[in-house]
């Protein structure tokens, strides 16, 4: 079935630089382009995060980037900006389009991605989009200040401030979205047609499930977040009036050129895509926190099956639940029931994954590299965030608890960092495999300490904050007496303290930043398979050749995770080990 | 990039690969000397941090003002009941964590082989289901009150407007109706004719209803009686929230939605915008007063006096 289509992709390496380097059409490059993308992109967004950190806290600091105090507008600026860079351009970029692209090919025993020229338009697509959103930040008027989620008719009438740059990031958006609709049919494709002989679906390592699932929630997201931004570019272009409605005021003028819109279809729009993008962020690491800690307990992901079924349930749940975004909308309060039990459901096959993550890891000999602690800070941080969501997932418990630092703390724990840990894992797990070289575990297993503290210090206060009623999106604490906005009383406190960690921890980022540096450049020779793993990606040279596996084509006669196989003189069978080797290998 | 050429044969099982293997199986024993030190490190630091979590949720530093309504008494008992199921997930996963990383560490003992277990994954999903929709349905009844039931008859109906960045709010006075405001071609002729500060916000004067109609910066509301707000925006999107009441409502531009609840302990509390809603978002604050039958019956001649 795909052995002829195998063949057809095998294609000579390029020479030129810039057709290996730049322009390439290689799935591995591309997916170190990725990469780095969104290795730029995790930096600035960091910097956004730590300005806006110092100026909740400090507000009289002169900041030389700001011209002086940093105004509220600029905060806002900038909360705008870290949320949509760190969710586009990070969280869908680096574990979907990045890990995704190099890994998928060879692990499903292919020789690139079935559009090899889409692949590389896509990634140029993304990198034309993060270009326009931050040329944001240099026009008049600086960056957006309608948030990420740019609620409607916020992000339409004229602010004053911001008002160019909400128009380029709408407009970087929608190629945002255009280059996701492209990655994702390449992805799917791929994964139905180019199969190696043997890989059944049964067989598929969870990473390249969670990447095909993905691949659908993006393909079937996307879209309707592209229909979404192009009608919003026309409101605030053209005059038309998708999500403004008629006899609006501001600031003592009639808005006299909009009538007729509604401000919750935008909503309905932005979270009909907005909660299956939760999903593309996380099920990637979800998928790699599976493999990881299979292989560094040298047993097999325990209930295989029903991790494959958990994945496939949550993205299909995930389509159903986006009205829990908008329990206060004024939404009809008859269907915040129907999205509330729906959200509640989807804490079971999430619970399902944990139970079998646990499993996995019971009767284990468990290696602790820098990828396994990764993954098992990952287990650790999906349930704490999970936890919060329960609450939230409540229409009545929501009400106190809505557009407050509680709904940060949970969306940063599940969204952000459980999916950066699942990167992380992933990074440090396959780096010898794409560069070659290893990093260096110590300086890894101290990042991630720093970074496994650091980040629990952040987030977990912030549950507090929100339960003592604290709004998000405050530009400064001192307007609303209850948030303690004087000085080392009361919420300022714990704002000052998560500062501090969040300080310390963005350093230890500078020593992951060295360490890949330094491990590409310098790092220790990596042998083909140096953590004796199973699948196809570690039986070709590190890093793999231009059609990683040399014009054969690989048999597949095993499942993904077959460690620790009683009778057997080695702990692992790599999935193309054929049945004759294997009785070989027997003791 | 360096190219490992030895894998352009066919590699693996014949030999590179087990010879690879084997020199990393060495590597990783000595490494793996260490192995106790990272897993006891592990389970110490997520036992510290369960503990330390579960004594901030029992000691609440920091925790909901008290309620001021009885629909707010059901929502902290929903959530209470939501935080010590979560509470006991939280600390049997977290310890569970810790403990099969620490018993589980390796030990040179070869791995258990088990691919899972049916019985297992039918009882614990079983299990979840029940326990979280089973919460889920439970939430619906404080949820139900506030959104499905109508306001009793008799209630005192305020009006509540958003703008950037203030908060408005109109009482329908001693005639109980509230008056039309404007229409936009009104305010549009009216601008025609030189009053550029024409609006479709403002009353409508024409309107006998519209004539005792009461505008306050803040609210003030009577104690243990019903009060209804009609929360409407005139700009962008803003969020009504009074941590108390535990309501929060956005007020959405072109609709009118309404709310109902009735306080029950007198007071001044803070009323915030929840949404962002522009650059002046953080300072868009008024004040929600409840007082006393006699009081609120003095504040309203007081506010009719000063319109």
């Amino acid at each position: 079935m795909a052995s002829h289509a195998n063949v057809a992709h095998v294609h000579a390496a390029p020479s030129g630089f810039i057709r290996k380097y730049i322009f390439s059409v290689d799935h591995k490059v591309i997916g170190i382009q990725y990469y780095l993308l969104a290795l730029f992109s995790v930096f600035l967004g960091m910097t956004l995060s730590i300005f806006m950190r110092i100026h909740l806290v400090w507000p009289e600091i002169n900041i030389p980037f700001f011209g002086g105090q940093m105004k509220p507008e600029q905060y806002i600026a900038l909360l705008t900006m870290h949320g949509t860079i760190m969710v586009f351009m990070v969280l869908t970029t680096a574990p979907q389009s990045g890990f995704g692209n190099y890994f998928l090919p060879i692990q499903i025993g292919a020789a690139d991605m079935a559009f090899p020229v889409i692949n590389m338009l896509s990634f140029w697509t993304t990198f034309l989009s993060l270009v326009v959103m931050v040329a944001a930040f240099f026009v008049e008027g600086g960056a957006p200040i309608s948030g990420w989620t740019a609620y409607t008719p916020l992000s339409i009438l004229k602010q004053g401030v911001g008002d160019t740059g909400q128009t380029l990031w709408v407009i970087g958006l929608a190629i945002f979205c255009a280059a996701s609709l492209m990655g994702a049919l390449n992805f799917i494709t791929t994964l139905v047609d180019l199969r190696a002989p043997g890989l059944s679906l049964m067989r598929l390592p969870l990473t390249v499930w969670a990447w095909f699932v993905t691949a659908i929630l993006g393909l079937l997201a996307f879209g309707v977040l592209l229909a979404a931004c192009v009608l919003l570019l026309l409101d605030r272009v053209a005059g038309t009036s998708f999500f403004v409605p008629g006899g609006l005021v501001q600031t003592g003028q009639i808005v006299a050129e909009h009538s007729g819109g509604s401000p919750l279809l935008w909503q309905h729009l932005f979270w009909f895509f907005g909660h299956p993008e939760v999903y593309i962020a996380i099920l990637p690491g979800m998928g790699v926190a599976s493999h990881v800690l299979s292989t560094f307990s040298r047993k097999p992901v325990f209930g295989y099956r029903a991790m494959v079924y958990a994945l496939c349930g949550i993205g299909f749940l995930g389509f159903m639940v986006w009205g829990h975004h908008m329990f206060i909308s004024g939404m009809s309060p008859y269907t915040a029931f129907a999205f509330s039990i729906m959200t509640m459901s989807i804490g079971v096959p999430s619970a399902i994954k944990t139970f079998n993550w646990l499993g996995t890891l019971w009767g284990g000999r468990i290696h602790f590299t820098t990828a396994m602690l990764f993954a098992l800070g990952f287990v650790s941080l999906f349930v704490t965030g999970g936890l919060s969501g329960l609450f939230l997932a409540q229409p009545s418990v929501d009400l106190p608890l809505h557009d407050t630092y509680f709904v940060v703390a949970h969306f940063h724990l599940i969204m952000g960092v459980a999916a950066i840990f699942g990167i992380f894992a992933a990074t440090y797990f396959w780096f010898p495999k794409m560069f070659g070289k290893f990093m260096n575990e110590t300086i890894g297993k101290v990042h991630f300490w720093l970074t496994f503290a650091g980040v629990y210090c952040i987030f977990m206060p912030m549950h507090f904050l929100g339960i003592a009623g604290h709004m998000r999106r405050y530009a400064d604490l001192t307007a609303v007496d209850f948030l303690g906005g004087a000085k080392h009383i009361g919420l300022w406190k714990v704002q000052y303290f998560i500062s501090i960690a969040a300080f310390i921890t963005v350093s230890a980022q500078l020593l992951f930043l060295a360490n890949f540096i330094w491990g590409i450049w310098k790092g220790k020779r990596a042998p083909i398979n140096p953590w004796n793993a199973t699948t196809l990606e570690w039986t070709v040279p590190s890093p793999p050749p231009h059609d990683n596996f040399a014009g054969r084509v690989p048999t597949v006669y095993h499942g993904p995770y077959e460690f620790s196989v009683p009778g057997q003189k080695q702990d692992f069978i790599p999935q193309d080990m054929t049945p004759e080797e294997v009785l070989r290998d027997r003791s | 990039m360096q190219r490992n050429r030895v894998g352009s044969r066919r590699i693996g099982r014949e030999g590179a690969v087990q010879i690879h293997g084997a020199e990393e199986m060495g590597k990783r024993k000595r490494d793996c000397a260490g192995s106790t030190t990272v897993a006891a490190t592990f389970s110490i630091f997520l036992a510290v941090f369960t503990i330390i979590t579960v004594y901030l949720f029992i000691a609440k530093p920091w925790w909901f003002p008290p309620s001021i309504t009885e629909v707010g008494d059901l929502i902290d008992s929903q959530f209470h009941r939501t935080l010590i199921i979560t509470g006991i997930v939280f600390v049997a996963a977290q310890l569970g964590l810790a403990w099969v990383i620490f018993r589980f560490r390796d030990q040179n003992k070869p791995a258990t082989y088990s691919e899972g277990n049916n019985t297992m994954e039918v009882v614990w999903t079983l299990a979840t289901i029940v326990l979280f929709v089973g919460l889920g349905l439970y939430a619906e009844s404080a949820w139900a009150i506030v959104h499905f039931a109508p306001a009793q008859p008799g209630d005192l109906q305020i009006e509540v407007v958003g703008q950037q960045f203030q908060w408005n709010f109109r009482y329908a006075g001693p005639d109980g109706k509230f008056g039309r405001y404007k229409t936009v071609e009104q305010a549009l002729a009216q601008r025609k004719r030189g009053d550029q500060s024409a609006t479709p916000w403002q009353l409508d004067t024409t309107d006998p209803d519209a004539k005792d109609d009461i505008i306050t910066p803040i609210m003030a509301v009577p104690v243990n009686r019903e009060v209804e707000l009609l929360i409407r925006s005139m700009d962008v999107t803003h969020s009504f929230f009074v941590r108390e009441l535990r309501l929060k409502q956005d007020a959405v531009p072109g609709m009118t939605i309404h709310m109902h609840f009735t306080a029950t302990k007198t007071g001044d509390y803070e009323l915030a915008c929840a949404e962002l809603c522009g650059l002046g978002h953080y300072r868009m604050k008024s004040t929600f007063r409840v007082l006393n039958e006699a009081d609120f019956a003095q504040w309203m001649k007081d506010q009719a006096a000063s319109q």
